[in-house]
């Protein structure tokens, strides 16, 4: 119950605080999970994408 | 099929049923105790040999066979002789386990490369590749700069320039790879009357995709006894109908990888499909990757919507109703 209170006093009895952690939240969450799951996937896929073979095939003052 | 006879056929033949077997049967037995339980067998005698019975039983048969042989085409269990055999709709391909199979791998992008060089080298002097440009290859299997050199090797026709008149130039990475023929009718003067396929969708065309198209490659064979094959034309069991006008093109070694991997005929088999894989799906890897994003954020929702859900409904779920009647106080 004490949880709950600090959260309602914290976050939702005004409501300029509860859009804008709302927003921050959406935006924090969204750019974690993407992190994450980017993670996961070049780790899975670990030398078969082009940003891992690409070292091979660069040359200097190239752009891509 | 019974339950759609009048119930009132059936009910009529119990009677007249149970009536004759109990003047029959269970003559000697008067009391009408015995004849009250021996009615239930009765009725179930008549339902078992009754001519309504008999009817729907025949017609659900009847029914249930001409479904099947619309369904199917055939009899079931009757043997059938056809003129023509399996092998005329060409051998189903070997599912083998491509780099990129999984839910969550994406294409092996050396091996696409590979590939590319196979397609340039090979493949190109007969089939075009329409879809892909210059560009497409540039953070996939080439650096700008190699994909910006692979241009400038091919000349283009542009214009009009500013006398009205066209103009040959080097490519650019806005270019579409070029066509070996110029049109429809020049490519098949140029193979025997047969089109080469354009590859760009290759993949997604024909029914069995990559594997399919692995088969193939690597699938002639000599044909086997009794088989005629045209002059000009390859036996390959994978093809449908077994004549095909390409003629086996991969053979070990036939081009030199720069990355040192051995050129088998099943090497570069591979690497062409991979390559071709990625020409008709561009967008495999991205796709796979929000689809994992999907699927997770989705049934993270799904989870909280029935939570909700039982959340909401647990004062209607619990809830008990008496019912107190009123006391009639009159009597």
């Amino acid at each position: 119950m004490a949880l709950a209170n600090a959260f309602y006093n914290t976050f939702v009895k005004r409501n300029s605080v509860f859009v804008t952690s709302i927003f921050a939240g959406a935006f924090a969450f969204s750019v974690g999970f993407d992190v994450a799951v980017n993670n996961f996937w070049d780790r899975w896929n670990q030398g078969k994408q082009w940003k891992d073979i690409r070292a091979k095939y660069i040359q200097e003052d190239a752009d891509s | 099929m019974l339950s759609r006879l009048p119930a009132a056929a059936l009910k009529s033949q119990s009677v007249l049923g149970a009536s004759r077997s109990t003047a029959s049967a269970f003559r000697t037995r008067a009391t009408s105790q015995v004849r009250f339980a021996s009615s239930s067998s009765a009725t179930l005698e008549s339902l078992l040999t009754s001519r309504a019975s008999l009817i729907s039983v025949t017609l659900f048969s009847a029914g249930s066979i001409a479904w099947y042989t619309h369904l199917y085409g055939s009899l079931p269990f009757v043997g059938e002789v056809h003129a023509n055999s399996l092998a005329d709709d060409g051998l189903h391909p070997t599912a083998y386990p491509w780099p990129h199979k999984g839910l969550f791998d994406t294409f092996d992008h050396a091996s696409i490369r590979r590939g590319f060089q196979v397609y340039r080298e090979v493949c190109a002097a007969c089939h075009s590749l329409d879809r892909i440009a210059w560009r497409n290859l540039v953070g996939v299997s080439h650096t700008a700069d190699e994909a910006r050199a692979l241009a400038e090797d091919v000349e283009y026709t542009d214009g009009p320039d500013d006398k009205g008149e066209m103009f040959q130039r080097p490519g650019k990475l806005s270019d579409y790879l070029p066509p070996p023929y110029a049109n429809e009718e020049a490519a098949r003067a140029g193979n025997g009357g047969a089109l080469p396929p354009d590859l760009s969708l290759i993949i997604k065309a024909r029914h069995g995709g990559a594997d399919y198209v692995f088969s193939l490659l690597t699938g002639y064979m000599d044909p086997p006894a009794g088989v005629e094959i045209r002059e000009d034309m390859s036996y390959n069991p994978y093809f449908p109908g077994g004549a095909i006008s390409m003629a086996r093109v991969l053979w070990d070694n036939l081009v030199e990888y720069e990355d040192g991997t051995p050129a088998t005929s099943s090497q570069m088999a591979k690497d062409i499909v991979t390559f071709l894989n990625w020409a008709a799906e561009p967008e495999h890897d991205e796709r796979k990757k929000m689809g994992i994003k999907a699927v997770i954020l989705f049934s993270a929702l799904f989870a909280i919507s029935i939570q909700v859900k039982r959340f909401k409904w647990t004062v209607l779920k619990n809830r008990k109703i008496f019912y107190n009647p009123p006391k009639d106080l009159k009597h």
